[in-house]
């Protein structure tokens, strides 16, 4: 009765997260206490305010490799590296949420729930938005932060969820076209739930298998383990479907083009970009320290997975009329690529986080630009809205080619570079076939790239093309981030493949 | 492994396989039949389920607020217990993270008290 174990904490490790969580809760605070007007200003600046502090944290942690509070969080490289990821695209996209010139009271309304198209649902179409997103995006990016970081199966659940039910409720929240926005918010809830289900069931079969939830506890049960392998095999499929489904592999990909179609452009931006980032930190940490002694069981069924995702992405996208489920496709079609990296195991953990850098500034980038173009029903998000874009907005249509380019992977470009890397490292790691589907995948994948190129500058203008609307600071800064990142690590990549070098594999013991 | 430790088991299945049977069975005979407005509801909670006209319409959400009040307590509670059961085991640490977990749950309280969610009308 008295000799429990305290187990020893290492706040320094935990510091990024607390800070971004008690940010999130001091921003509560503010929603309950400070006046109206106020609130908007001081929830940006504790918000920015935050995520740089943590960020410092992280950076100050950069060498740390420790696992810690029994085994619940284990920092490392590639998992700082991840955290420091998610927080730098979180702030990136932190300009679009906050951004309030382009919509008058933001892009967000005030109640989620207000059915579509009731009268409560039209006033507030007028009245300024909730300033709640803030704390609901801290919250969010904290989990995701949490969830490269677990150590075991358990703190990954809870962190899966502290990211998922932010991020649910945000789809909800669009200022324009209310009814597929909550449609979005409720598929995504539904699907996602049920993919959290699958997770927990997978849980509950490894620790019949291993008895343990400890991340490095499974990968020694994987060799001493006297259970049936059959509790290992059903365990790891439900694990991966639960993960998968975030990651938005085929074919746990229904949801993707549906959610990033409704969801509000800022918000699809942070999920395209950090919810990416932090899926494939989940997937790569789980399979490299946990099941990378029983590789061979998996690596033929995720191999498929990986084909079927860049395969079916890709040719969809080809046939998408709308630019957000264009990008939602493509972002299909990315998820294969970086899961090519997973297959690859250690050989690849490096240039996998390279690609979700480089991928997440490009669709930052590119979601950003499609909030601009509007007209009197908000944005114009069909393709066909966009011909002849080219003749009127000269620069926003020579930006947009150049983040279309930088996806179809041409040189000089991110895009280029991070599919480049990541391939060669998965050729290495003998997965010649996967690279060779990709490569192929990739031509496919830039055609609706190159359409939408063709159709801003060589298409003649319709008859109502809508305008491009003039931001503030913070879209412009968003953008600018977008279109510099993809130049630079497309020019000058050596920088960063150094940093991710260093990360070094995962902590597995 | 003898097969036999599993009879209990096999036992209280067929038990509540036979029981479940046995009264949707014999409810229908022996049951008093009075019928009225309620034996129409999906469930007597005290919500009339609204006639929802065709597109959907406004209804109230009170009770799922409260439902949701009533789980931010409930986990509170949930972690409360084992808590004091250990509490001197735990001594100062213990009490400190309680704190912590405390504040956090009241933070969300004070954001519903704040915002007007505790207000029934």
């Amino acid at each position: 009765m008295n000799d429990i174990q305290l187990p020893a904490i290492d706040y320094a490790a935990l510091l990024p997260m607390l800070i971004v969580f008690g940010a999130a809760c001091v921003g509560i605070l503010v929603e309950a206490f400070a006046p109206r007007g106020w609130r908007f200003v001081i929830q940006v600046s504790l918000t920015i305010g935050g995520l740089v502090a943590g960020l410092v944290a992280i950076i100050v942690n950069r060498d740390l490799e420790i696992t810690t509070i029994g085994g619940a969080v284990t920092v490392d490289g590639p998992g700082l590296f991840l955290q420091g990821a998610i927080i730098i695209l979180g702030i990136v996209s932190l300009g679009l949420i906050a951004e309030r010139r382009l919509e008058r009271g933001g892009p967000f309304v005030a109640e989620a729930a207000h059915a579509a198209n009731s009268d409560g649902d039209k006033r507030q179409e007028r009245e300024p938005g909730a300033t709640e997103v803030f704390p609901l995006t801290l919250f969010a990016i904290a989990g995701m932060m949490l969830f490269c970081v677990s150590g075991d199966l358990l703190t990954m659940f809870v962190a899966l969820e502290v990211f998922s039910l932010p991020l649910y409720l945000l789809c909800g929240l669009a200022r324009r076209r209310r009814l597929i926005s909550q449609e979005a918010a409720l598929k995504y809830f539904l699907l996602g739930a049920f993919a959290s289900a699958f997770f927990l069931y997978g849980v509950a079969l490894l620790y019949g298998y291993a008895g343990t939830v400890s991340l490095t506890g499974i990968r020694e049960g994987v060799l001493q383990s006297e259970q049936s392998g059959i509790l290992l095999a059903a365990g790891l499929a439900l694990l991966a479907i639960g993960l998968l489904f975030k990651a938005a592999a085929v074919p746990f990909h229904v949801w993707t083009p549906d959610v990033y179609q409704g969801a509000p452009t800022p918000v699809t931006a942070l999920m395209a970009a950090c919810t990416k980032a932090a899926a494939f930190g989940g997937l790569l940490r789980v399979f490299n320290v946990a099941f990378e002694t029983t590789a061979w069981d998996w690596q033929p069924v995720l191999a498929t997975v990986a084909i079927l995702t860049m395969v079916v992405g890709s040719i969809l996208a080809v046939a998408q009329t709308d630019i957000k489920r264009l990008l939602a496709y493509s972002s299909v079609a990315n998820a294969g690529y970086l899961l090519v990296g997973v297959v690859s195991l250690n050989g690849a953990v490096g240039s996998s986080l390279f690609y979700l850098i480089a991928y997440g500034f490009s669709v930052l980038g590119a979601f950003a630009m499609v909030t601009l173009v509007r007209d009197s029903e908000g944005e114009a998000t069909h393709l066909s809205r966009w011909a002849g874009l080219g003749k009127g907005s000269p620069l926003f249509s020579a930006l947009f080619t150049f983040l279309m380019l930088g996806f179809a992977g041409i040189p000089l470009t991110s895009g280029f570079t991070s599919k480049f890397a990541l391939f060669s490292s998965a050729w290495d790691s003998d997965q010649s076939v996967l690279v060779i589907v990709g490569v192929l995948s990739s031509v496919v994948l830039a055609f609706p790239y190159l359409k939408v190129v063709v159709l801003l500058w060589l298409n003649p203008p319709g008859e109502e093309t809508p305008t491009v609307s003039v931001p503030s600071m913070l879209t412009r800064a968003v953008i600018f981030a977008g279109v510099a990142v993809t130049f630079v690590l497309g020019v000058a990549p050596s920088f960063l493949l150094d940093i991710v070098a260093d990360a070094g594999p995962f902590l597995a013991k | 492994m003898s097969l036999s430790q599993w009879v209990p088991l096999v036992v209280l299945f067929t038990l509540a396989t036979l029981f479940a049977l046995f009264s949707v069975t014999i409810a229908p005979y022996i049951g008093p039949r009075r019928y009225n407005k309620a034996k129409l509801e999906a469930y007597e909670c005290g919500i009339e389920p609204t006639p929802t006209p065709p597109g959907g319409s406004r209804f109230p959400v009170k009770f799922y607020l409260t439902a949701m009040l009533f789980i931010i307590f409930d986990i509170e509670i949930v972690f409360l217990y084992p808590w004091a059961v250990a509490f001197d085991s735990l001594g100062m640490f213990g009490f400190v993270e309680m704190l912590l977990f405390i504040v956090t749950v009241f933070v969300a309280y004070t954001y519903v008290w704040r915002r007007g969610g505790l207000d029934w009308d």
